[in-house]
């Protein structure tokens, strides 16, 4: 008797304590962390700086992204092998893994959060998958007005339930309408400029802007008034220097809005770009360390964070978005490849690959508050980018 | 300039002895080997099954000689993004390079 009843009370506090991890826990200070060389994602907590989860089993996760659902309690994985994979990070748990193409890049989440879209490389174009189930929603082949099955980059969400993305091999930007979900309404601009490697949209979800590599500029287009076509800006940008070979392609996701200003990295320079919001041309350059790849404004926009492309990815610089003068650099140590700020703001988090370690930095102080062990980090999501268009 | 004097001579060498994993210090073939996967791979995919880049697996670069692939290496691609190596690798790390491409990573065809 007496026993029994100490058992049931043991009993009782092991429920309580088991449903506490889960219960008591919500999911608005995690995020994932890529482990990219052994096809691993890490779950974190941001608020103490604390490694909650591994889970394996990824594939190839080199350049892989993340997206999260709108409940902030699954993540989609992007993998380079064409894997998809969604996480429950709540609980560590892989809870479906397809395999969608060949070779994908990237994918990102609709706006009403149920659908997943990812861009392919291998065969090029964009697939569609429903976010509870990853099932198939809409496939949509991208050959160009070229006739070359084009591979897909810059693919990112806009306001009604739209997909934006470029077409690399076709100099194509295509939006694709999935308000109704099962049938993608696509409209083309063709000739948009030569090789768009990447894009980005505006936070507010106005601007679709696209890097391109095969020629000097950027394409713009405004999706509130998608009839004007395709605007080139910063056309003059490089005419007549000599590009450095470019061992990285920049990134353009994350760039830096502050003030009446966006920063974004120059392609085959040492230089962020200054740009005027209200005209689009280029105002200023900054010098920096080497060819940036994410040039990423603090939540705030007080300061930006920029780190460089092979073999100067050892530094980040940060520069004073009023002033645009560079006022810290640090070293971080051997290839540091992607960086993510809290929500607010207060601490940013950095990969360092080669050092096997993902750093904490205050974003006051610029002082290093914690190392954690993470194998080949490479990029870092946390789950506030769930409320966020583009990411 | 002093290249294209050397280049000819080190690349007779070389495609006369097609035997490398012995020619250039161990510490060098696995920070060649870290570059290959971590920095090509960027482009090309860490199993280099392709990405931006076109895939480098055996097969994939089965009709393109060593000495192509050695001048895509050195000098890059015009007119795409694959960037000219000839100011970071030696013409030896560069040969390895090919030579351990056409040979697979872990002798995978």
């Amino acid at each position: 008797m007496k026993s029994n009843s100490l058992a049931s009370i043991v009993f009782l506090i092991l429920i309580s304590f088991s449903s506490l991890s889960n219960a008591q826990r919500g999911t608005g200070d995690l995020g994932v962390i890529i482990e990219r060389a052994t096809g691993s994602v890490q779950v974190v907590e941001h608020s103490t700086g604390t490694q909650l989860y591994k889970i394996e089993g990824l594939g190839d996760l080199s350049h892989a992204s993340v997206v999260f659902s709108r409940d902030e309690k699954f993540a989609y994985v992007f993998g380079r092998d064409g894997g998809l994979t969604k996480l429950d990070i709540l609980n560590g748990k892989i809870v479906k893994r397809i395999m969608q193409s060949g070779n994908s890049i990237g994918g990102a989440i609709s706006q009403d959060g149920r659908l997943v879209a990812v861009s392919n490389y291998e065969p090029g174009g964009v697939k569609v998958f429903d976010a509870d189930t990853l099932d198939l929603v809409a496939d949509i082949p991208t050959k160009g007005a070229n006739g070359v099955q084009s591979k897909v980059v810059g693919l990112v969400d806009a306001p009604g339930n739209k997909f934006v993305f470029s077409l690399y091999e076709s100099d194509e930007i295509w939006i694709a309408d999935l308000a109704n979900t099962t049938e993608a309404k696509i409209t083309k601009f063709i000739n948009i400029g030569h090789q768009p490697y990447d894009a980005l949209i505006t936070p507010d979800g106005r601007y679709y802007i696209a890097g391109l590599f095969g020629e000097d500029g950027m394409a713009l287009l405004d999706l509130w008034h998608p009839e004007k076509g395709i605007r080139h800006i910063l056309d003059n940008y490089g005419r007549g220097d000599e590009k450095l070979p470019v061992y990285k392609m920049p990134h353009l996701e994350g760039w830096a809005v502050a003030g009446d200003y966006a920063f974004v990295p120059a392609v085959g320079h040492n230089d962020v770009i200054v740009i005027d919001r209200q005209t689009w041309k280029q105002i200023a350059t900054i010098p920096v360390h080497g060819q940036p790849i994410f040039v990423m404004a603090r939540p705030d926009g007080r300061y930006m964070w920029v780190n460089f492309a092979f073999p100067n990815n050892d530094t980040l610089q940060i520069i004073d978005t009023e002033t645009q003068k560079i006022i810290k650099t640090l070293k971080p140590g051997k290839a540091v490849l992607h960086m993510e700020f809290t929500p607010r703001g207060e601490k940013v988090w950095a990969s360092v690959r080669d050092e096997d370690q993902v750093h904490i930095y205050d974003t006051e102080s610029f002082i290093k508050i914690k190392e954690l062990p993470v194998e080949k980090p490479s990029g870092i999501f946390f789950t506030n980018r769930a409320h966020k268009i583009g990411l | 300039m002093e290249k294209s004097i050397i280049f000819p001579i080190v690349f007779a060498f070389f495609i006369m002895n097609p035997v490398y994993a012995e020619d250039i210090p161990v510490v060098r073939q696995s920070e060649l080997k870290h570059l290959l996967l971590h920095d090509c791979g960027s482009c090309h995919g860490m199993t280099l099954k392709g990405g931006l880049g076109p895939a480098l697996t055996p097969s994939a670069l089965s009709g393109k000689s060593v000495k192509y692939l050695f001048q895509v290496i050195n000098d890059g691609r015009p007119n795409t993004p694959m960037p000219p190596w000839k100011n970071i690798l030696s013409d030896t790390d560069i040969i390895w390079l090919v030579n351990l491409l056409k040979k697979g990573l872990n002798d995978e065809k």
